[in-house]
């Protein structure tokens, strides 16, 4: 099962739209978040908006994160040690204020397990290699908590 | 020696994920959590939970009325200690906790990578302390980087 989300402020249709058609031709199961859409899809499950338990669950049991490139997603798929396709939003389009997705994703782009889709024909292309058995690396998954030495350090601040 | 009351304060999203990292640093205080999801709430292992109206920047109406709730939490618990991600409801919560005596901690998101958050601009006045999580943002006088959570 692969899982989508788009995040809850925002909708995403120009990304749902390509995994959409994706679907339709591929076997596999899509569960999709996709945020205050008005849009209905006819090849995903989707939702608008999953409760944190719910959200949790699909996540786990996904094999295959695609999701726009917010924070919480990246951070949950790394701790995880889930792969993630990241789809940065574009202000010009409409799809945030500013574009502080592109500048995310351009520093998390080599992290371990993501992989960014800069144009919509990267989405397809990628759900493609994730379907591959070349894609079925084991990658360390990072640990549920900030690094010890900012821990230290914010605990100092705090007194 | 009394626990020290600790509020951590978060939009839900990427701005609680990256809170909810910083658990280990909370150890020992008595906590207290706002966010803007009420379903949340499950989540919280340890402390009060609270949620009040998601607002932006861009509708004040909703803003005003989040301020107030939010103001609303930091009174009746009276932190001695603010922590918080942003964006506006942990904006509000420095603020009126700023003015309360509170020590102030503004952790801007690691999404900013390219430059401090609107929010984290603003924050500056009410912080005790003014952190961003990329090195190549801080300056001299804030804000500083001692790390983060990733």
């Amino acid at each position: 099962m692969i899982f989508l989300t788009v995040g809850t402020q925002l909708p995403f249709d120009r990304m749902v739209d390509v995994v959409d058609a994706w679907a339709a031709q591929n076997d596999e199961e899509v569960v999709a978040q996709v945020g205050p859409s008005g849009r209905s899809y006819k090849h995903i499950i989707n939702y608008n908006f999953l409760d944190p338990v719910e959200f949790d669950r699909y996540f786990s049991s996904a094999r295959l994160v695609i999701s726009h490139a917010g924070m919480g997603s990246i951070i949950n798929a790394l701790s995880s040690g889930k792969p993630i396709i990241i789809v940065p939003r574009r202000a010009e389009l409409g799809e945030h204020r500013n574009d502080h997705q592109i500048a995310t994703a351009k520093k998390f782009a080599h992290f371990p397990g993501v992989r960014v889709a800069w144009k919509e024909l990267e989405i397809a292309s990628l759900l493609n290699y994730y379907s591959t058995s070349e894609s079925k690396m084991e990658f360390e998954c990072i640990s549920k908590n900030a690094p010890e030495s900012f821990i230290i350090n914010l605990k100092a601040l705090i007194g | 020696m009394k626990k020290i009351k600790l509020l951590a304060v978060a939009s839900a999203g990427g701005h609680w994920v990256q809170l909810n990292r910083m658990i280990p640093a909370f150890e020992g205080c008595q906590m207290y959590w706002i966010s803007t999801e009420p379903s949340l709430a499950i989540k919280v292992e340890y402390g009060l939970f609270f949620a009040v109206r998601d607002a932006s920047m861009w509708n004040k109406p909703g803003l005003l009325l989040m301020a107030l709730q939010v103001a609303w939490r930091v009174l009746l618990i009276r932190p001695n200690v603010i922590v918080t991600t942003g964006a506006a409801p942990g904006f509000f919560a420095i603020l009126i906790g700023r003015l309360l005596g509170a020590k102030t901690i503004w952790i801007d998101s690691i999404a900013n990578a390219n430059e401090l958050s609107l929010a984290g601009r603003k924050a500056e006045r009410w912080a005790t302390h003014w952190l961003t999580q990329w090195p190549e943002l801080a300056r001299e006088n804030g804000p500083h980087y001692i790390g983060s959570v990733l």
